[in-house]
């Protein structure tokens, strides 16, 4: 695992960063951050049990609301992650 | 012998101190998502030391909380290390974008550096480079080390109580991962063709997700949306080279 976690950090430093990269590589590299974090999300909280969840019963899409709501107006970590859990847990014991 | 180390010291100090401010928010965003892994890793099977060593020489929050989840539900190694891979493989894609600001930097240096670029790490980097320019070597490491610092401390407090605790649904760790990744994306847009990309990105990757059943989902969608993001940015600068 350390292995296979390192080598996709390290290749590209290595190998692209003494040259200089053509424009519309690097205007494509600057969408791949929004890119990935988006598709990382998308199955955690559409996805419930390997079928598509939009439901009342799909506990994580519910806490994604006040998420990103929080996420939107703090851009912070820490404030998001306990809001988000906070629901989620909130949502578990009220048995929605 | 002592002055010169005191010089040094009182030299890169600032900078020490300055990378540490910058990485806080992540050291926050860190503790709770650090400490739901060590719960998750040790109710897996993992030992503490297993869980922590992992911490220390994977450090990757998702790798490492998607590989609890493996190891709990009884993968074998291959199955574990092929989906570690391809979840990582996205740090691929911000290594290539941090490397045209770090040319003038020695391939050592940036081999130590690539060790702890993660998600978090990335996002700071690229708001710091693109507010105030490259930093110093000092204050990428620091901004780099002081997170990794704390996820390992978090995921042993994790690791060292999860036998303790009977139930971690009510407090609800799991949602922990997802929460980070939305705060991470909020942290990364700042315009409206980015949320365009994100939505279709993560339509993509359901798709992808629900009729591939595999890891690649996450890689394909980025990739597609992207490419539409250069796209679209391309024929917005055609007909309104004003807006945007």
């Amino acid at each position: 695992m350390a292995v296979v976690t390192y080598i996709p950090r390290v290749l590209p430093l290595l190998l692209i960063a003494r040259h200089s990269l053509p424009g519309p590589v690097i205007r494509w590299l600057k969408y791949v951050p929004v890119a990935v974090l988006a598709s990382l999300l998308g199955p955690t909280v559409l996805v419930q049990g390997e079928v598509l969840a939009i439901n009342s019963g799909n506990h994580f899409l519910w806490a994604a609301l006040p998420s990103f709501l929080v996420a939107w107006k703090t851009r912070q970590m820490f404030p998001t992650v306990l809001v988000g859990m906070a629901a989620v847990a909130i949502l578990r014991f009220l048995g929605l | 012998m002592f002055d010169w180390y005191i010089q040094r010291w009182r030299r890169v100090l600032p900078e020490v101190v300055r990378g540490a401010g910058r990485a806080l928010p992540v050291v926050f965003g860190y503790l709770p998502v650090g400490f739901a892994y060590g719960v998750l890793a040790s109710q897996a099977g993992l030992t503490l030391l297993e869980a922590v060593l992992m911490s220390v020489f994977v450090y990757a929050g998702s790798a490492q909380l998607i590989a609890a989840g493996l190891i709990a539900a009884g993968a074998n190694t291959a199955t574990i290390t092929a989906t570690t891979f391809l979840v990582n493989l996205r740090h691929m894609l911000m290594s290539a974008a941090l490397a045209p600001y770090l040319g003038h930097l020695s391939r050592p240096f940036l081999s130590w550096f690539a060790f702890e670029i993660t998600d978090e790490s990335f996002a700071v980097h690229t708001s710091v480079f693109a507010k105030d320019g490259v930093p110093g070597k000092v204050e990428l490491l620091t901004i780099n080390l002081v997170p990794q610092l704390a996820w390992i401390a978090s995921s042993f407090f994790g690791a060292w109580t999860g036998t303790l605790l009977a139930d971690t649904k009510a407090l609800a760790l799991d949602y922990a991962l997802p929460a980070m990744f939305i705060a991470l994306l909020m942290m990364q847009i700042v315009n409206r063709l980015q949320v365009v990309i994100a939505v279709l990105a993560a339509s993509a990757s359901v798709f992808f997700y629900l009729f591939l059943s595999s890891n690649w989902n996450v890689i394909l969608a980025t990739v597609i949306a992207a490419t539409i993001g250069v796209f679209c940015e391309r024929w917005m600068d055609k007909f309104s080279p004003s807006s945007f």
